[in-house]
């Protein structure tokens, strides 16, 4: 699957030479009718190089499992179950210590809201050289340079004045720009983008979407891009899992997910997009009623109380991972799909 | 199109003062909007699109009054309500609704969802106490909402169901025009969907005219009949749905098309954008001439200079561009 116009090495989906490999995470949050689980034992993967899209509705748990990865998780949220690996080792029983070399180190984040997330009264150059100076050992000059290098590399028009600006004094667009060169700045292996964009408007969104995707195939780095956003990971991953309700129903590559999509989930949520080609006045097919809130999940399949395809097994068990290709590429959770394949 | 201009917009202009720097030392103004001309159709839905700070939600509010225009008129049933009173303007109010993008916040958490929606319908003595409960039912019932919803409140409901208690509330006043500034941008794919159904539905039902304010262009595509870009408080073009999106003139409309994601990766992998360089310039200063020059891909000599005319290129098809010459896409 080459890009067409730029060179980039195949990612190692096909080796499954595994560079994150969460298994069984279980995520609890501590409620006044005692623990209602949000994340429910999800199983996720990235390949070395692999760019990993993960698609869900607000509240399906997408951001709270890369948090919790990287133990980051608010007061009265915890990991109950499960295992996180990265680079072969894991990172819930890692060592504060051994954990705060990986984050910002071998794994960089760029968040949502840039305002909030970058420090209102350090300089952008200082915000940029710490994790160099901390990771990587540089020198104050050392880091410097490379600050400018870094703001450059992200397209920052005048990097080296920029860098004793605040960010106050930056757009938007420009402080999402600081984000990324920030989580960049050490050369993870591993980079992960929490809607990174949907704070921006269309033409800036465009723009940093091309940013990471040229940076990506430049420095032949592993992407989670975490979005509500189908279209606009299209053209920018190789594989995308949907979330709901805190579990992954569907796994596949891009390409298949969008000609075949199988769970009855992701079928409506492509069909809610509204096409450019669509007339006016279509209705739009939409998926009635809303998400479970954590505590009052269903005993079987957490979509059976919105599936047009509901059928009596999915009220009692819930359905697991399987796979509907022949390599196992394409895996859904859902008995219909699931027995729709055997019949064939 | 033969439908009559509900509401005819000329000239309008909107500049905010205000102060700046640490102790509010320096004076100066935000151009939001500047000479603003477009008629709203009977029963049409007409967007505008544009970047955060072009001036659309500024649009809304100041042909509803809510914000005092600078100059320029509104005029709306053969009166220019931008220079009434609040007290003259109660009855034009009625009929000028807005929905919100975000319905936590404009309802008020401590009244149920009956209140919400049976206050205004008091207010404007549209039905007596005893006709009360069940015209809160109807409006319930019209937004998709069974009746025991009325003795809720906001905060138990999803974001969907208090964006549909939104609408209930602006329609309780039966309104002819609504203002919808954003209003399902905050909702999730799957819900997003339900409400344009239902304002769609809506619209047909009670024949209601929309101005409806987005950013998702896709959205846009689907619900209007025409549509009004804007850049930095001025429009930039304006057309039918299939002029605009089809046979786009303005190169800040071409730009904004082309950032649109579609849901189709292989269109996606190999699609050339056409990325506009550099940022909005700031709403304090302006830039001279046209507004767009200084992102502009074609921008000539001229358009630093003279702001461009806005007008009609194509039979109703309005655009401000110096490089667009009659019927021809510049």
């Amino acid at each position: 699957m080459m890009m067409a116009n730029t060179i980039r090495p195949e990612p190692s989906t096909k080796t499954g030479e595994r560079l994150l490999d969460v298994k069984g995470l279980t995520i609890e949050i501590e409620t006044r009718n005692g623990p209602a689980t949000i994340v429910d034992g999800i199983d996720l993967h990235v390949g070395k190089g692999e760019t990993l899209g993960i698609v869900g509705e607000s509240g399906c748990g997408k951001s709270l499992t890369m948090l919790s990865m990287m133990r980051l998780l608010p007061n009265k949220i915890r990991v109950t179950k499960g295992e996180a690996n990265f680079a072969g080792r894991d990172l819930q029983t890692m060592s504060n210590s051994e954990l705060r070399k990986v984050r910002g180190g071998d794994v960089g984040f760029i968040f949502q809201d840039p305002m909030t997330s970058l420090n209102p009264v350090m300089r952008i150059g200082q915000q940029l050289a710490e994790p160099l100076i901390y990771h990587r050992g540089m020198s104050k000059a050392q880091a410097r340079k490379r600050a400018g290098e870094l703001l450059r590399l992200v397209g920052i028009p005048g990097a080296e004045e920029r860098l004793d600006a605040y960010p106050h004094e930056l757009s938007g667009g420009m402080r999402q720009r600081v984000m990324i060169a920030i989580g960049l700045a050490c050369n993870p292996q591993l980079l992960i983008a929490d809607e990174p964009t949907t704070a921006l408007d269309v033409t800036i969104q465009a723009q940093i979407v091309d940013l990471v995707k040229d940076l990506r195939d430049k420095l032949g780095m592993s992407v989670v891009w975490i979005t509500h956003d189908l279209a606009l990971i299209a053209g920018l991953v190789d594989r995308i899992n949907v979330l709901y309700a805190g579990t992954v129903v569907e796994d596949a590559p891009v390409d298949a997910l969008f000609a075949n999509p199988s769970h009855p989930y992701t079928q409506g949520l492509l069909a809610s997009i509204p096409k450019l080609s669509d007339e006016r006045s279509i209705r739009l097919s939409s998926i009635g009623g809303t998400p479970p809130e954590p505590g009052r999940r269903p005993k079987g399949c957490p979509f059976a109380p919105r599936c047009p395809l509901v059928e009596s097994i999915c009220h009692d068990s819930v359905p697991s991972l399987e796979g509907l290709s022949q390599n196992g590429s394409h895996r859904v959770a859902c008995f219909v799909a699931q027995r729709k394949l055997e019949a064939a | 199109m033969a439908a009559q201009p509900l509401m005819r917009i000329e000239n309008l202009v909107k500049h905010f003062h205000v102060r700046l720097g640490a102790f509010g030392e320096r004076a100066a103004t935000v151009h939001a909007l500047d000479d603003v001309n477009f008629d709203i159709l009977e029963g049409e839905t007409l967007s505008l699109v544009g970047e955060s700070g072009c001036g659309k939600s500024t649009t809304g509010f100041t042909l509803l009054n809510l914000h005092r225009a600078t100059e320029g008129k509104v005029i709306y049933q053969g009166r220019n309500i931008v220079e009434l009173d609040e007290k003259a303007m109660r009855p034009y109010r009625r009929q000028l609704q807005i929905v919100f993008q975000d319905p936590y916040s404009t309802l008020n958490p401590r009244m149920t969802i009956g209140e919400a929606v049976g206050e205004p319908i008091l207010f404007h003595k549209l039905a007596t106490k005893a006709e009360l409960k069940d015209r809160i039912a109807a409006l319930l019932a019209d937004v998709g909402l069974p009746p025991r919803f009325a003795s809720r409140y906001p905060h138990e409901l999803s974001g969907g169901q208090r964006q549909r208690v939104a609408i209930a509330r602006a329609l309780a006043c039966q309104p002819k025009f609504i203002v919808c500034d954003e209003a399902i941008s905050a909702l999730d794919v799957s819900v997003q969907a339900q409400i344009i159904n239902l304002l769609l539905d809506l619209q047909q039902k009670y024949g209601l005219t929309y101005l409806f304010i987005a950013h998702d262009l896709a959205v846009v595509r689907h619900i209007s009949d025409r549509v009004g870009v804007m850049y930095l408080g001025r429009l930039a073009e304006l057309a039918t749905r299939e002029e605009l999106f089809e046979h786009p003139l303005h190169p800040y409309t071409k730009a904004l098309l082309s950032a649109v994601p579609e849901a189709d990766p292989a269109h996606e992998r190999s699609r050339k954008r056409q990325i506009l360089q550099g940022d909005v310039p700031s709403p304090l200063s302006p830039p001279p001439g046209c507004r767009f020059h200084t992102r502009c891909p074609i921008a000539m000599d001229i358009c630093d200079k003279v702001v461009p005319e806005w007008r009609e290129a194509r039979p109703g098809h309005r655009v401000a561009c110096h490089a667009v010459t009659e019927g021809l896409p510049g």
